[in-house]
């Protein structure tokens, strides 16, 4: 799967957490999720169950500290996607 | 000093009426909200029929956001939150936006008897599958006890005490009184007080299990909740929420609210379970010693009192209750006040009765009504004994009211009874 077809399947997912505040539009891959797009951190697990049943993939513990921005979640998955 | 203390808003979700005008309708007609669930015959519970409330899709949109709704499965929050922004929304009380510190003297004292059974539910069996990491985030708010006054917290932007009590089915009377208390005591300016209860098969079970509930009416549902009646064989279970937005008078008045009554006092008190009083059962001496604790700190006497809004469930306890309630007030006969129950109409709403009974009260008490108690036609014997047949209305009666008293009892041996008066 390539870069932007994640991207196009993840930016829906991400866009459903967001909070009423922060425009849809304004998600790019280099946007830190809890910081920049005010994800609540709580929803970060529900943004990777959903990843998860979304890519058919499943995130161990240490993917989650490392997850930050929208790109590390696009780089998370490419690897589990390709492996 | 204490501060006096006012309502100045109503909200009720209600299984007859989920919003304050249709549930006021459904009072003065006497339309019950009690049905046949499939689903419980299914399971083979004894009593078959309940009280749902009716919330559309389209409603839960209005309180929730999306994201809020995603994974939510907790039918007793929604009800709580319903009720309880309709309440501020009633008494002219605006949410905090999110920029803006939160209302330092606006509290939530809003119980419940458990949270988010359904929710806790998957969660189980989650867990079982060994899949603990599919839970998701929402599933301890959904379920810890305070969830309702958590979210409802939240959505208003309360910045005095949040928190949920629990006391079975005492707990909106005491949710009621503890507001009251918080605000006379000058501990807060506006509470908002109420309690909700989740519906369906796993609340209800256990009940069903001690046969305290009725098996006797799955075939007529609406004549199935018969408090007062010689043939009560048990109660009707249900949920819902109600809700009162609490003041203190100088607040409401500055504000020019509309003030529904003033909440005169209430006393809670505990049987522990001595004398004639168990874990299921109420001690009659304290369940006495409440009603006149709270009409002493009422500051008025009993005769003054024009309406009792009882507990009344319709099991075998309706007679003693009647009974407590005439030594109490040292009134019988003809000279008892006016009596009803919500239950005739809407089943035991267990945690959620004494908020959805505490909005009942007020609507009769401001309104000048009494409800009618249906399915009462055959009045228990012992109940004629000691009170006048028509101080228990089987149909709608307007008539002025000043003064009216309300109390619950609950397992644990809990009562609770508060009084209210419009001025």
């Amino acid at each position: 799967m390539t870069t932007e077809q994640i991207y196009a399947k993840l930016l829906p997912i991400i866009q459903a957490y967001l909070p009423t505040d922060v425009d849809p539009d304004s998600v790019n891959p280099d946007k830190d999720l809890t910081n920049e797009l005010n994800i609540n951190s709580a929803h970060l697990v529900d943004v990777v169950l959903d990843v998860e049943d979304q890519f058919d993939i499943e995130f161990a513990n240490e993917d989650m500290e490392n997850l930050r921005t929208v790109n590390d979640a696009i780089e998370i998955i490419r690897k589990k996607t390709t492996s | 000093m204490k501060h006096r203390v006012v309502v100045t808003g109503l909200g009720i979700v209600a299984p007859n009426g989920t919003t304050v005008a249709s549930f006021k309708k459904s009072l003065e007609e006497g339309i019950s909200g009690i049905r046949f669930f499939p689903e419980l015959a299914k399971l083979n519970f004894s009593c078959q029929i309940g009280g749902m409330p009716a919330i559309s899709n389209e409603r839960k949109h209005d309180y929730f956001t999306p994201l809020q709704l995603r994974q939510f499965n907790s039918n007793g929050i929604m009800y709580g939150v319903i009720a309880g922004m309709d309440a501020l929304r009633d008494a002219g009380i605006s949410p905090v936006v999110k920029e803006d510190p939160p209302l330092w003297d606006l509290g939530v004292i809003f119980g419940a008897g458990t949270s988010g059974v359904e929710k806790f539910r998957e969660a189980i069996y989650k867990i079982d599958k060994k899949e603990v990491r599919k839970l998701g985030s929402t599933s301890v708010v959904q379920t810890m006890c305070s969830g309702v006054s958590a979210y409802l917290g939240g959505m208003i932007g309360a910045g005095n005490t949040v928190t949920s009590n629990s006391s079975a089915c005492a707990t909106g009377t005491e949710a009621v009184i503890m507001g009251f208390n918080r605000i006379a005591n000058g501990l807060a300016t506006q509470m908002v007080c109420g309690s909700c209860s989740d519906d369906g098969p796993y609340i209800w079970g256990g009940f069903d299990a001690m046969k305290v509930t009725t098996y006797k009416h799955n075939e007529y549902p609406t004549a199935g909740s018969r408090p007062l009646s010689e043939t009560a064989s048990g109660f009707v279970p249900s949920a819902g929420a109600g809700a009162l937005v609490l003041e203190s008078l100088e607040s409401a008045v500055r504000r020019n609210a509309t003030i529904y009554a003033e909440v005169l006092g209430g006393a809670v008190n505990n049987g522990g379970q001595r004398l004639d009083g168990s874990m299921t059962a109420p001690n009659s001496t304290a369940v006495q010693r409440c009603i006149t604790s709270a009409v002493k700190l009422a500051d008025i006497s009993a005769n003054e009192i024009d309406y009792i809004n009882g507990h009344l469930t319709a099991t075998t306890k309706d007679s003693l209750e009647i009974e407590n309630w005439c030594e109490a007030l040292e009134r019988s006969g003809s000279d008892f006040p006016y009596i009803n129950t919500l239950k005739s109409l809407v089943g035991h709403g267990l945690a959620a009765s004494g908020s959805m009974e505490c909005v009942a009260t007020i609507l009769q008490l401001y309104h000048n009504f009494i409800a009618p108690n249906i399915n009462c036609e055959d009045l228990h014997p012992d109940i004629s004994e000691s009170v006048a047949v028509e101080r228990i209305p089987r149909e709608k009666i307007s008539t002025p009211l000043k003064t009216a008293i309300k109390a619950s009892f609950g397992f644990g041996d809990v009562n609770a009874c508060v009084i209210f008066r419009k001025n």
